[in-house]
């Protein structure tokens, strides 16, 4: 990574601006990390659970008697042993603990067992008998949206529908180009899978949940209605977090794990496998967007008109917040006046689809990125300078009338991306691995052909539409030691280096340490959204900040000072108007200073039935360039470079940026060239790494990232998210490149082979 | 479950005898999938690994003898890779670098699936699959071990010993289409083998029907055309015609990996390629 001055601001103790090393850094490469599937008890059951093999049937019944017989089996739950709520739900609570009268997705669950060993459990699953009778498979979205369709569900099939109506709708552009994309259903794939491990409490009076969660607090509530206990029964613990990407946002084996605890008296452990993950958790919406640009013949954007649907599968998940990220993100990072946009999100007997790294905007993207190239080919103009032409900036109105306050450097993003070299021209041996098609070996490099190609994007920062997704956390200093407690799930991105890095800097201190991540503090939100480093980050700050005015006033009351005219300078306490000069470790010594501070953001508001309200926090943006050889007649792709630079406001860890970075890229090249769940008509495909393909290093091109180093005054470090940003453009950016070295219109992601080689 | 693990063949081939449809593990990399997907419980495992003479190979010039239990990685490079460049480069093309050191060549027969990338580079050689019983050795060429979607004709109390390869002379190579550029499953694979010893041309294709297809009628028109027993001609049209034939002898469907009419067009163009490049 170029351009990163932040990296040698300071010596290195690990303070903000430095790529501080994460303290679960070493066990994790070490392969010592204990992750939730690695936790045993003793006196432990293993659960597991009984899933439809059909998208949609009545159950007719269910015959446990053989399972029962079964040596080592303790227990078998059903809908009827849920003693609380029989539904659960991120927003809306209209998903099945267990399904009781229908199935409506391949994979829902029916039951769960608790036994002596996993392998018990599998006899004892296989072994309950359920007859279903077959039921209508409703998979296709205009079907859902026809009212003449019966509903699969007494809530129906269309989970929300949002419009936009913006300026002068009727307004026409002297140019007009129109297109329709399709966007395949992704995987988070995350490589740690659900894993829990549940501990009763004598009498069932409660439960202790260790788990792999992106969000204790909710999971907490969830679960709690579910058990029909009050939430402070329910003590939630963080398991090792193997990856998350919005996979585990969703209840997946809580309520199971915890029921079967209470049930048996014992401690439970479930753990899915690679097949069961894939059944266990919601998707990336798969979509259709069609889009018309107007614009005049200098290429400046007059109007957007179109629509969006989004496939959220059985059961609403985060499906109604995803179109509204969706629909409030068709108009790009582009300034454009005029609007007419409708959204549809979906109910069908595909699998459940909610909040995947990036949460509707990736869709978009998609369409809105490749309506851009259109309109530059129409106007003769180049990718770049259709999108400089129209490249939002700070003070601009979306169509929803929200004026964008935020640094909004989307201009210096293009050019600063644009301004990286390209790759040296290839130069390839018959048979390189580098080529297209790998180590397959298909392909000689008189076969290939260049394509480059763009992408920018715009992603909101935290929850929206009102919701006060607020983070707490607690700072206490003994003896120099600072102690941070906060409920932040630690899913892999690094909030654990971030939160010691801003007590080392904000305290002087130089030992952190981190206690326990749980449920006996308050909420700290999702691991969503690109807002931990805000959300949790700000509340850290302001924990570690009263911390130290305590400690300020205790060392200005002992010298006769005012305690205004202190400052942290490195580890010591110095005084700006006087000669004190004194370590932080000996000015704490004998003392314990404890602060919490609860950090919120800004309130946001719902949309009107036109979609105008200011309802999102604030906005990050990013460009991407792609470089791709293409073998066009096998339609074999290999991305040999991209190029990007992101608004990040300040940079505080350089390394986890970077992380963030190449980590993003890859996941959007995933979705450009491979990574699809296969499903038809309701019945997945590929539920194995076998066949549902992730990037190898073979797959993963070069990055050159910049980052466009801002400081964003609305955030409480200056830092804007940078989790999503990375991944949202790439995938469009590398799409358009196949289709600048193919010069074929294609118009869906993933891109298969026969996309390319064959005739459509 | 019992596990056996037996050092020499005579002992395999008893225990084999005495559990009948015991699991002969060879490598693991398939039969963990299995069982991984719950497809599959053994009672009995009979585990190659320490028969130390099934992992082993003689390269000779009158005849190449691969051991059943050498894995892939040790095709890749070596006096075995450049004596069959043909099977280096499909080594080179199965899995990850872990697998390939685990999975073997007697793992990849006993499965038999038709995406089996060590299986059209046999049949293309036209091997010869050595099997071993109370009743001892018989060996079966290629065509008639495979007969199916992970069907042979080994017997129940048969254990694959190893693999016979007249060498040839001339070039040889394979080629793999997946959707990713390593560790992937073959959408469509060909081996290509010219041998100026018998004026052969031979095509097998991977991945496009229930067995491994050899593309004879293909191979019979292009000995017609040229000089077998000779460097093959650098001609576009004899190339493309050899291509649009042997693809009209593939048999691909439909799948979640990809679709008929894709498998056929890349078993055409691979079958292209990989002539032209023999001609260089």
């Amino acid at each position: 990574m170029k351009n990163t001055p932040s990296s040698t601001r300071t010596r290195n103790r690990g303070v903000l601006g430095t790529s501080a090393l994460r303290p679960d850094g070493v066990a994790k490469t070490q392969g010592n990390f204990a992750f939730s599937s690695d936790f045993q008890a003793e006196n432990m059951l293993w659960g597991a659970t009984l899933r439809s093999p059909h998208p949609h049937a009545r159950i007719v019944s269910i015959d446990p008697s053989e399972a029962w017989k079964i040596s080592g089996v303790e227990a078998i739950i059903f809908a009827d042993d849920v003693p609380g709520k029989a539904t659960y739900g991120l927003i809306a609570s209209d998903q099945p603990v267990f399904a009781r009268d229908v199935v409506r997705y391949m994979g829902e669950p029916i039951a769960a067992v608790a036994a002596d060993h996993p392998e018990t459990c599998r006899r004892a699953i296989a072994a309950i008998k359920v007859v279903y009778e077959g039921l209508p498979v409703l998979s296709d979205m205009d079907a859902a949206i026809d009212p003449a369709t019966p509903a699969i569900h007494p809530d129906g099939n269309v989970f929300r529908h949002q419009r936009i109506v913006s300026g002068n709708p009727d307004v026409m552009g002297d140019v007009v180009v129109e297109g329709t994309y399709d966007i395949g259903m992704q995987d988070q794939a995350f490589l740690g899978l659900e894993a829990a491990l549940a501990y009763p409490d004598p009498g069932g009076a409660g439960v202790e949940l260790v788990v792999a969660t992106q969000w204790l607090h909710e999971d907490r509530k969830q679960i709690a209605d579910c058990l029909d206990l009050a939430p402070e029964k329910v003590r939630l613990v963080l398991g090792g977090v193997g990856g998350a990407f919005g996979a585990r946002e969703d209840i997946s084996l809580q309520v199971h794990t915890c029921l079967l605890a209470l049930r048996t008296g014992r401690p439970v452990k479930v753990q899915y496998g690679r097949e069961e993950s894939f059944f266990g958790h919601v998707h990336r919406h798969p979509g259709r967007i069609h889009l018309r640009h107007h614009a005049d013949r200098a290429g400046k954007l007059v109007k957007v008109e179109g629509w969006m649907k989004l496939d959220g599968g059985a059961y609403a998940s985060t499906s109604s917040a995803v179109l509204i990220n969706g629909i409030t993100h068709l108009q790009g990072p582009y300034a454009c006046d005029n609007s007419r946009l409708d959204a549809w999100a979906t109910r069908t007997n595909n699998p459940p689809c909610g909040a995947m790294r990036g949460f509707g905007v990736v869709q978009a993207c998609f369409a809105h990125e490749g309506q851009m190239d259109k309109l530059a080919a129409a106007l003769g103009l180049s990718p770049v300078e259709i999108r400089l032409r129209n490249a939002m900036k700070t003070g601009d109105k979306l169509f929803t009338g929200q004026v964008v306050d935020s640094v909004a450097p989307v201009a210096r993003c293009i050019r600063e991306t644009d301004a990286i070299p390209l790759p040296a021209d290839a130069q390839y041996g018959t048979g390189s691995l580098e080529l297209p098609g790998g180590s397959g070996r298909t392909s000689d490099p008189s076969h290939i052909r260049r394509g480059i190609g763009w992408g920018v994007s715009i992603k909101n920062l935290m929850y929206s539409e009102g919701f006060d997704d607020s983070a707490e956390a607690r700072c206490t200093l003994v003896d120099g030691v600072a102690t941070l407690k906060f409920a932040t799930a630690e899913v892999g991105q690094g909030f654990v280096v971030l939160a010691q890095q801003i007590a080392r800097t904000v305290l002087g201190v130089d030992t952190v340490v981190l206690d326990t991540i749980d449920t006996q503090i308050g909420s700290a939100g999702s691991t969503s959204a690109s807002r931990q480093t805000w959300m949790s980050g700000g509340a850290v700050d302001g924990a570690c900040r009263l911390v130290r005015e305590r400690l300020f006033e205790h060392v200005a009351h002992l010298h006769n000072l005012d305690p205004l005219q202190l400052v942290i300078e490195g580890t010591e306490i110095v005084d700006t108007l006087g000669p004190l000069r004194m370590p932080v470790a000996e000015a704490s010594k004998g003392l314990r200073i404890e602060q919490t501070f609860l950090h919120r953001h800004r309130p946001t508001e719902e949309l009107d039935e036109n979609g105008q309200g200011n309802c999102h926090v604030a906005f990050a943006f990013v460009a991407h360039r792609a470089v791709v050889d293409v073998d066009t007649e096998l339609g074999l792709v290999k991305v040999v470079q991209i190029a990007t630079a992101q608004d990040v406001g300040q940079v505080l860890n350089p390394l986890a940026l970077l992380g963030q970075i190449e980590g993003g890229i890859a996941q959007g090249l995933g979705l450009a060239v491979m990574e699809e769940i296969v499903v038809d008509r309701g019945v997945v495909r590929n539920p194995s790494f076998t066949d549902y393909l992730l990037p190898t290093t073979l797959d993963a091109p070069d990055v050159v990232a910049i980052p466009i180093e801002e400081y964003e005054p609305l955030a409480p470090l200056g830092a804007k998210g940078v989790g999503e940003p990375p991944c949202i453009s790439v995938t469009p950016a590398i799409v358009a490149a196949i289709r600048n070295a193919t010069g074929r219109d294609i118009v869906r992601t993933p891109v298969r082979p026969q996309d390319i080689c064959l005739p459509s | 479950m019992s596990v056996h693990m037996p050092t020499t063949v005579d002992e395999a081939v008893a225990l084999l005898a005495d559990n009948p449809g015991a699991r002969l593990l060879s490598g693991g990399t398939d039969t963990m999938v299995e069982v991984n997907f719950n497809h599959l419980k053994p009672e009995t495992v009979i585990g190659l690994r320490r028969v130390e003479s099934l992992r082993d190979y003689r390269v000779s010039s009158e005849r190449i003898e691969i051991g059943a239990g050498v894995p892939y990685s040790r095709m890749e490079t070596g006096p075995l890779a450049d004596a069959l460049p043909a099977l280096a480069a499909a080594a080179r093309t199965v899995g990850s670098p872990q697998i390939r050191a685990a999975g073997t060549l007697g793992g990849n027969l006993g499965t038999c699936s038709p995406a089996g990338d060590g299986l059209p580079v046999l049949a293309a050689l036209d091997a010869d699959v050595n099997l071993r019983s109370p009743r001892g050795l018989r060996s079966v060429p290629f065509a008639e071990f495979m007969v199916g979607v992970k069907r042979n004709s080994r017997l129940a109390d048969e254990i694959i010993e190893s693999v016979s390869i007249v060498p040839t002379r001339g070039y040889q190579d394979y080629a793999k289409v997946g959707v990713r550029n390593a560790m992937v499953i073959s959408v469509a694979s060909v081996c290509f083998v010219h041998d100026r010893n018998t004026a052969s041309v031979r095509i097998a294709l991977g991945a496009v029907g229930p067995t491994i297809i050899r593309a004879r009628e293909a191979e019979s028109w292009l000995t017609g055309q040229v000089d077998a027993a000779a460097t093959l001609p650098n001609d576009e049209n004899i190339a493309s015609e050899f291509a649009r034939r042997v693809a009209a002898e593939a048999r691909p469907i439909d799948d979640h990996r990809s679709t008929s009419a894709y498998r056929r067009h890349a078993i055409q163009t691979l079958a292209r390629r990989l002539y032209i490049r023999s001609t260089k």
